[in-house]
């Protein structure tokens, strides 16, 4: 039986080829930082769902973001770009299309109808003046809030906390019981994760667009924002003491063993819980946000085309831009990468509970809203998060981090 | 005729060998710093621009409180650093020097840290120093229940957790520079310093010292240089935390070079550092080659 389809596979790829032996296979170069287990498993299936659509991949990982990024910069400015290149669903790339550098993939966008299935935040970032500029790849929810079953057994804790103040009463409860209640990587990703979960969950969907997006001094300098600053601070006074430094997935470790309650992390913590067995429900709990209107942080990753005039590299740049965002792909690699797909109209039952709770959140759009970075410029949405991590770390009067944010936010 | 001809190319021929030197210099050191001196007077973000925004950039930048700290933190870090790596680096000189046994074992041992990168030993130290899983925890196990050593996740002290890793680091260094020194002073002196009845310490300090001149303030350029580029050693221990405690300037602008794509503040930063390293190297160097003119 193996054999037969193995002939008739071959079979197939014979066909192919003499269909297409006038022209070549359109080959991508994609550059990205999709290189830890889970990651690469994801990005397998873009490159198997391109293969399909009869093109060749060819894999440039890079670890870290930052220097994936500046090897796409440094070969665009070179004069040798890649097919694509990865980019987080932010303001990164908007100083590479205004150098004009980016090829536009709006016949694409309008054939496939991106404007019907992408979230208008998402489009936001990767429409610029009209054209787009990036295919979305994938959306994560960076502030869900990760329970430990296990802990709240033990620290006697029925049920999840539905609000602010419920979630105070069982790191409470936690601290009695002699485990540690909140479990926190002191880095400043991840205090601004912790910044940005307060700003939805206690200032709401109007006080962070008032900030993060407007940059409003009289929103910064409010009564609202002052609580946001405060609940934030508090829950500082619930880390361990090991906690500055420590990496998020030593963080979510401590929930896998029982030793913490809380996290607040993105969704790529999935993957943690996945690799040690756990599942969501039974060991551990995914809040995304308190009450029925919480909103949805929207960030992921996108990926833009670089400029050229060869008319075999473009063939390839529009046939990916086109199998990334079907939703075959979209299910096959959110599934792997612990995120969700960037379209609704896909079937979510292949996800896990907690994707499939984002799923449906994301059906409403009065709840979607952008991460720090899509409203901020790269250098405005690093200087906030050094004042917030200082005043984490410090005791620094409200007034003066109110006072330094909105200086931070005038640039 | 054909005399004079090879004598052009005998005069030409170190010039020649010197090319390849001297372009290097001129176009990746000179060059490279003249282009940030550009680049920190426009407003670049991403990608170069060729705007002039005269000092704006430089005014940012001391206004900017996490770069006000990170220098803060490199002069604190620069005097214990230099003068701790110096001290004990020289006492392990003259410890080796005294002929004991199993010298070559010993040289090795000490000069070993000096060959490993400090992206993975800095992890090591990072592990020793965290409270919850290194030496604090290993003493309490033993029975110290009341021994606490948390200084790296301390805003006050984790400075001094670098000083401490990068010491290790460097004190292998100075000693094999200062052995080699005191190795190149004469045996008759030390002769002559016993038939007089002097104490071995006096001998060191007002005889030895001074004679070791030249290669100390070798040392102090080079320890002086790695103090500058401190980087790689705060990255893998603390990553600038807890907050931005540890913070400094190579790191901020690291950070702003890439992550944050501000080229132009970055810059000014680079050319602060530069300032700086020549404020306090030049006169260094001027003073010796004024002595050696003397000489």
């Amino acid at each position: 039986m193996r054999r037969f389809r193995v002939v008739l596979a071959a079979l197939a790829a014979a066909a192919a080829l003499g269909a297409r032996a006038a022209e070549p296979a359109p080959r991508a170069e994609v550059i990205h930082w999709w290189t830890s287990g889970g990651e690469s498993a994801a990005v397998k299936t873009l490159a198997d769902a391109y293969r399909a659509a009869g093109g060749v991949w060819v894999d440039m990982a890079v670890a870290l973001g930052e220097q994936a990024r500046a090897v796409a910069i440094n070969r665009l400015v070179g004069g040798n770009p890649p097919t694509a290149a990865q980019f987080n669903t932010t303001r990164q790339f908007l100083d590479i299309v205004e150098q004009g550098m980016l090829n536009p993939m709006d016949d694409v966008a309008a054939r496939d109808g991106w404007d019907a299935f992408l979230p208008e935040t998402v489009l936001n970032v990767v429409r610029v003046k009209g054209h787009y500029y990036a295919v979305p790849v994938t959306i994560h929810m960076p502030t869900w809030i990760w329970t430990s079953k296990a802990a709240f057994r033990q620290a006697g804790i029925a049920a999840e906390p539905k609000t602010m103040d419920e979630l105070f009463a069982a790191l409470d409860k936690l601290r009695a019981a002699g485990l540690v209640p909140l479990a926190h990587g002191g880095q400043s990703w991840q205090d601004n994760i912790v910044f940005t979960a307060v700003l939805t969950n206690v200032g709401g969907r109007e006080l962070y667009l008032k900030v993060l997006r407007d940059r409003d001094p009289a929103a910064i300098h409010s009564e609202a924002f002052r609580q946001v600053l405060l609940t934030f601070k508090r829950l500082q006074g619930y880390v361990d003491k090991g906690s500055p430094g420590r990496n998020w997935n030593d963080a979510t470790a401590m929930l896998i063993t029982g030793k913490a309650g809380v996290q607040f992390m993105g969704d790529w913590a999935k993957g943690e819980f996945a690799l040690a067995g756990q599942q969501p429900g039974r060991d551990y709990g995914c809040i995304p946000g308190f009450g029925p209107n919480a909103p949805y942080i929207i960030q992921g990753d996108v990926l833009v085309f670089p400029k050229t005039n060869k008319p075999e590299a473009l063939r390839a740049q529009k046939l990916l831009a086109s199998v990334v965002t079907a939703p075959a792909t979209q299910v096959a690699f959110s599934a792997k990468k612990g995120s969700i797909p960037i379209r609704t109209d896909v079937d979510a039952s292949k996800l896990d509970l907690c994707a499939q709770q984002g799923v449906a959140i994301m059906k409403d759009k009065s709840r979607h809203l952008g991460n720090g970075e899509i409203y901020l410029t790269p250098d405005q949405n690093g200087a906030l998060a050094d004042i917030l991590t200082a005043y984490w770390n410090r005791n620094i009067p409200v007034e003066k981090v109110q006072k330094d944010i909105v200086a931070a936010l005038r640039r | 005729m054909a005399r004079r001809s090879r004598s052009v190319m005998r005069r030409l021929m170190p010039w020649a060998a010197l090319l390849p030197m001297a372009l290097t210099v001129l176009v990746a050191y000179l060059g490279t710093t003249l282009w940030s001196l550009r680049v920190s007077v426009s407003s670049s973000r991403t990608f170069p621009a060729d705007d002039f925004v005269g000092l704006e950039q430089y005014e940012r930048l001391f206004e900017n409180e996490r770069w006000l700290q990170s220098l803060q933190n490199l002069a604190v870090y620069g005097v214990l650093f230099i003068v701790a790596a110096m001290l004990i680096g020289f006492l392990l000189a003259v410890f080796i020097d005294q002929k004991v046994r199993a010298e070559g074992l010993l040289r090795t041992v000490f000069l070993y840290p000096y060959a490993m990168s400090f992206v993975a030993t800095g992890l090591v130290w990072q592990w020793v120093m965290n409270p919850g899983a290194g030496l604090q925890e290993a003493m309490r196990r033993i029975g110290w229940t009341s021994f606490t050593f948390d200084w790296i996740v301390d805003q006050d002290k984790v400075i001094y957790t670098i000083v401490i890793a990068t010491v290790w680091q460097a004190a292998g260094l100075v000693m094999a520079l200062v052995l080699a020194g005191l190795r190149g002073i004469d045996a008759e002196l030390w002769k002559a310093t016993r038939i007089d009845g002097i104490p071995a310490w006096r001998v060191y300090l007002s005889i030895v010292v001074p004679m070791l001149g030249p290669t100390l303030a070798t040392v102090f350029v080079l320890l002086f240089t790695g103090v500058v580029k401190v980087f790689d050693s705060v990255v893998s221990m603390t990553q600038g935390g807890p907050g931005t405690a540890s913070d400094v300037p190579a790191k901020f602008i690291m950070d702003h070079l890439f992550g944050r794509a501000n080229l132009a503040l970055a810059s000014a930063g680079a050319m602060v550092l530069l300032a700086t390293v020549l404020a306090i190297v030049a006169p260094l160097l001027y003073a010796r080659s004024r002595r050696r003119i003397a000489q």
